[in-house]
């Protein structure tokens, strides 16, 4: 693909998650990203705000639409991109990061973006999905968390909360749930945020970022799925209730919420966990998503209620530089050409000790 | 010289047999690099044991190396050994059965002391009580005359012992004739950090040379003359070897930028360490958290427009089934290479079978045809390679390889091609727009196909206008829509069908080996049982008998006349190394009675058992 790079001007400038990608003159709105495909997502599927706002910020980044590619697994969000105009493959249940790692270390001039659900990136593609995270390859990860299985009609998820009734679980789940923040943290992440498909604004703020970090970012996206869980995130998107129950990080802010920023999150000095407490307390903490140490960032996401996710925190809760996987290896290749020279196919057929005979 | 007796003889087989920590793959690998640079044809057969450190002395702990040379060209590691090198009692009982009367032992004696004899269930001492009456014995202390050899060195007895290999290649290659020279210039090499170590070796190798040359326990030595090879360069090679060898050549043919994701399995393994270390070339290699991700990352690569290859196992490929699939539904090139083990499940790791032919053809959910092509010789595993992303980019189809223990670890005398004679691989990638709609603009059509291979285009990603979509859903015919209609449904399956059916055309027919031209019996084959049968005819034909040999090398689709060829002999005979699974395919397909003679012990087929199977066949006719 090297001509497709040489001939093509690459802006300075642009952020290290879009390094090499090649950028475009030629002003983008969302129809260039809109393809002719009818959207086939129940109404009021909260599908439909994240793929407005993903439609709607792509222009932004000034990137050649066909070095753009969106490659999805199973389910319900996994439909995704067939309604973008870029390319795209929906694949097999579970394995998206695992083919967009093949795609993204072996063509450095795309940018690689995974759409997964819950199902489809906790359980199937659970293994698929840390090791991408672990490698630092260098994705964007969109994980659309509705808490249900939502294709196959509404049995419960990995994220579900214990307890949940569905078709499977008549007497109710008996299995607790992930936190994707904080698996994605234990699985050495260096970005890892959390946003809510009814927040256009910081929904987009954080898909720039997330599209800006060179590694393997991972964004967990609340998502209502109205059919078969309904409601799921309301007690963090109502008005009366949201202020008290989200917890909205930025770097380098003290870490505060409520309706009045009446409430704050110190350290237990005595167990080191994090606790809530007044908004004035002086040893409120500042959110630091850039430190190297990943216990903060940890112990923020475990502010949640498993059950009601109460006290979630959203936005970036990590953000750290690590050499990405393909990036590495592209070194590698160098380095054995700069050592060994490229390679010689007559040299490496005959060996070190042909004879001739005749 | 001495003026020892030098007896000529036309081939020998020889077997060194030790524990695992004895060196014995080593010892093997040298000897066959002296008796490749004498110019002999060679064939070898390494066998060690699943386990990594088996204790030592026992019988489970026992590594071989087999080793078949001749002055004429052979096909087999042979069938059992004229010559057995045993460093200790387990690695004589383990091999003792595999002999024939009148063999030759070597035999180290310093290990058998009445502790290591009770180990491995001798009551007695074979040495003394008579059991080896029928061989010619050498009981000889190799590891004390090593020892005694290296009593200058500032080493160890248990250091000075590790030579006891060296000493008795030494002696193996003065009984054949071997040059040592290569063997030197090696440990100089490879232990020219530790001086020491490689000046003892090269003792231990000389004074066992120095032993044969002047002790009376050996009267005569041998000499194997040269075999007349065809003119050319050669270099021993091993199947995987061969195999790695011949993605990246077709990586180079192709242009396109190779890309492995594989995970550890034996015995696959190999070709992801050897592809490792050609970074130079552009290979990339990733291994994968399991066998799923191996493959998905391949498929994601071919996407982007590499050459896309997973190598793994049996049971990696049933992880793989669901991504092959998918890889037949998104019509992208792939390269799968199943290097076969026995089975089922984790079955026989380290012994070879060709009992995946099934599940290479029909191991994915709906009609998912795949293609399959089967190297029959370790250095065959080459071409296969190359025939392989042939197929799979001419026709954007995975492929699927089938190679199998025998053919990755044996290794044969292979001769060096030319560059410019190996095949060039066009990826003629999808460039513009194919298909108007209507209004004077164009539109891509990622499912328009080829009319002559029905292949689809292959647009790769950063190719502005031909931004498209694919997946796993069944797709309209042309636009590649997500489609459910029946009729569109129908046709995709078997458009599919046709396009792998099609590849015939593009494949050299069988052709039949039938010397006399008056055999009434044909004995096909297919992968690596192609040395084996080979050898067996030939000695059929030599006892007067008359029988054709074809062999298989595309298992999917079969070339165009396989039915022909089947049914203008009165009977067909099909041995493979399984309960007859080929022969359930040809039977379906051609209606041909096909008599089948089946075995799966993890060994490949001697020659003298089925020279006595064909004779048998040709009698029954
Ligand atoms: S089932 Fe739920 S997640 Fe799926 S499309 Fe309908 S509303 Fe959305």
């Amino acid at each position: 693909m090297s001509e497709t790079l040489s001939d093509i001007t690459v802006e300075l400038g642009v952020p290290a998650g879009l390094r090499g990608v090649p950028t475009t003159d030629v002003p983008e709105t969302k129809k260039t990203f809109t393809s002719d495909q009818e959207v086939r997502w129940c109404p009021g599927c909260g599908d439909y705000a994240i793929l407005a706002a993903v439609q709607g910020f792509l222009p932004e980044l000034g990137l050649r639409r066909e070095n753009i590619v969106f490659v999805s697994g199973i389910g319900c969000s996994s439909r995704f991109p067939y309604y973008l105009d870029t390319y795209g493959m929906h694949s097999i249940h579970g394995r998206a990061p695992a083919i967009a790692t093949g795609l993204a270390v072996t063509r450095p001039d795309l940018s690689v973006w995974v759409v997964t659900g819950d199902g489809d990136a906790l359980s199937i593609g659970g293994n698929h999905l840390i090791h991408a995270l672990r490698r630092n390859v260098n994705l964007t990860i969109l994980l659309f968390n509705n808490r249900i299985y939502g294709l196959t009609k509404g049995q419960y998820s990995p994220t579900s909360e214990l307890g949940k009734i569905t078709k499977s679980t008549p007497m109710g789940s008996l299995d607790a749930p992930f936190n994707p923040v904080s698996l994605a943290l234990g699985a050495e992440a260096t970005f890892v945020a959390r946003t809510i498909d009814s927040d256009r604004a910081h929904l987009t703020a954080v898909l720039h970022a997330a599209a800006a970090h060179r590694g393997a970012s991972l964004v967990e996206v609340y998502q209502n799925c109205n059919i078969f869980n309904d409601g799921a995130f309301d007690l963090l998107k109502s008005p009366e209730t949201r202020d008290d129950m989200l917890i909205r990080l930025e770097h380098g802010q003290p870490i505060r919420f409520g309706a009045d920023l009446d409430k704050g999150i110190r350290r237990d000095q005595v167990t080191g966990a994090l606790e809530v407490c007044a908004g004035d307390d002086p040893a409120v903490i500042v959110h630091d998503a850039h430190a190297a140490d990943s216990s903060q960032a940890f112990a923020l996401s475990r502010l949640a209620d498993p059950g009601t996710l109460a006290r979630s925190p959203i936005g970036i809760l990590r953000q750290v530089d690590r050499a990405t996987y393909g990036d590495r290896m592209s070194e590698q290749l160098e380095t054995a050409v700069g050592t060994q020279g490229p390679g010689d196919l007559a040299g490496l057929l005959a060996g070190s000790d042909p004879w001739t005979v005749g | 010289m001495s003026g020892k007796q030098v007896h000529e003889l036309d081939r020998v087989i020889i077997r060194f047999a030790g524990d695992s920590g004895d060196g014995m793959q080593l010892t093997g690998d040298r000897f066959t690099a002296e008796t490749a640079a004498f110019g002999n044809d060679l064939s070898t057969l390494p066998n060690f044991p699943a386990e990594i450190r088996a204790p030592a002395g026992t019988l489970p702990g026992v590594s071989s190396f087999q080793l078949h040379f001749a002055d004429h060209d052979i096909l087999t590691p042979g069938d059992a050994p004229d010559v057995l090198v045993a460093m200790n009692p387990a690695a004589l009982k383990a091999n003792l059965e595999d002999l024939p009367r009148g063999a030759t032992i070597v035999v180290d004696t310093s290990e058998f002391t009445a502790r290591t004899l009770k180990k491995v269930g001798y009551d007695s001492n074979p040495l003394d009580d008579g059991a080896l009456s029928d061989y010619k014995v050498h009981a000889l202390d190799l590891t004390g005359m090593t020892m005694d050899a290296l009593a200058a060195f500032d080493l160890t007895r248990k250091e000075a012992s590790r030579s006891k290999n060296m000493f008795a290649l030494g002696l193996l290659s003065w009984m054949y004739g071997r040059p040592i020279e290569g063997t030197i210039q090696f440990l100089e090499k490879k232990f020219a950090k530790h001086p020491v170590i490689r000046d003892a070796n090269i003792a231990a190798l000389r004074a066992g040379w120095n032993y044969g040359e002047t002790t009376e326990d050996f009267a005569v030595s041998y000499e194997i003359k040269p075999a007349a090879l065809a003119p050319g360069r050669y270099r021993n090679i091993t199947g995987n070897l061969a195999l790695s060898y011949g993605l990246v050549a077709a990586s180079q043919r192709s242009g396109l930028p190779l890309f492995l994701g594989s995970y550890p399995i034996t015995p696959a393994s190999d070709i992801l360490h050897e592809l490792s270390k050609h970074k130079r070339f552009g290979v990339r290699t990733f291994q994968a958290e399991d066998e799923i991700a191996g493959v998905g990352a391949a498929l994601g690569a071919a996407f982007g427009g590499a050459l896309g290859v997973t190598t793994t196992s049996g049971p990696g490929i049933a992880l793989k089934s669901e991504t092959i699939g998918l890889a037949v539904s998104l019509e992208l090139p792939l390269i799968v290479c199943d290097i076969q083990r026995g089975g089922p499940s984790t079955g026989l790791p380290t012994k070879t079978e060709q009992a995946d032919l099934l599940q290479a053809m029909f191991g994915r959910n709906g009609e998912a045809p795949v293609p399959i092509v089967a190297p029959c010789s370790p250095g065959d595993c080459f071409y296969a390679a190359l025939e392989a992303v042939r197929i799979a980019v001419t026709y954007r189809t995975p492929v699927l390889l089938l190679s199998d223990g025998y053919l990755a670890n044996g290794a044969e005398p292979w001769r060096i091609p030319e560059i410019n004679d190996l095949p060039l691989i066009e990826p003629r990638f999808a460039t513009a727009r194919n298909q108007g709609n209507g209004n004077g603009s164009a539109q891509f059509w990622p499912y328009l196909r080829d009319r002559e291979t029905l292949a689809r285009p292959w647009a790769v990603p950063g190719t502005a206008g031909l931004e498209h979509r694919i997946g796993g859903l069944e797709k309209a015919d042309g636009s590649g829509n997500i489609s459910y209609d029946p009729q569109n449904h129908d046709l995709m399956v078997r458009t599919r069908q046709a396009k792998v059916d099609g590849i015939a055309a593009s494949i050299p027919p069988l052709s039949v080996d039938d010397p006399s031209g008056e055999a009434r019996l044909l004995v096909l084959g297919w992968g690596s049982t192609y040395g084996p049968i080979g050898a067996a005819a030939r000695r059929v034909r030599a006892a007067g008998y008359p029988v054709a040999q074809a062999h298989l090398r595309h298992l999917n689709p079969f070339p165009a006349n396989t039915g022909d060829v089947l049914r203008s002999y009165d009977r067909v005979l099909l041995p493979e190394m399984n309960l007859g699974q080929l022969a359930l395919l040809l039977r379906g397909r051609y209606l041909v009675d096909i008599r089948s003679y089946n075995r799966v012990r993890g060994l490949p087929f001697k020659a003298e058992e089925l020279a006595d199977v064909i004779e048998k066949a040709i009698t029954d006719v």
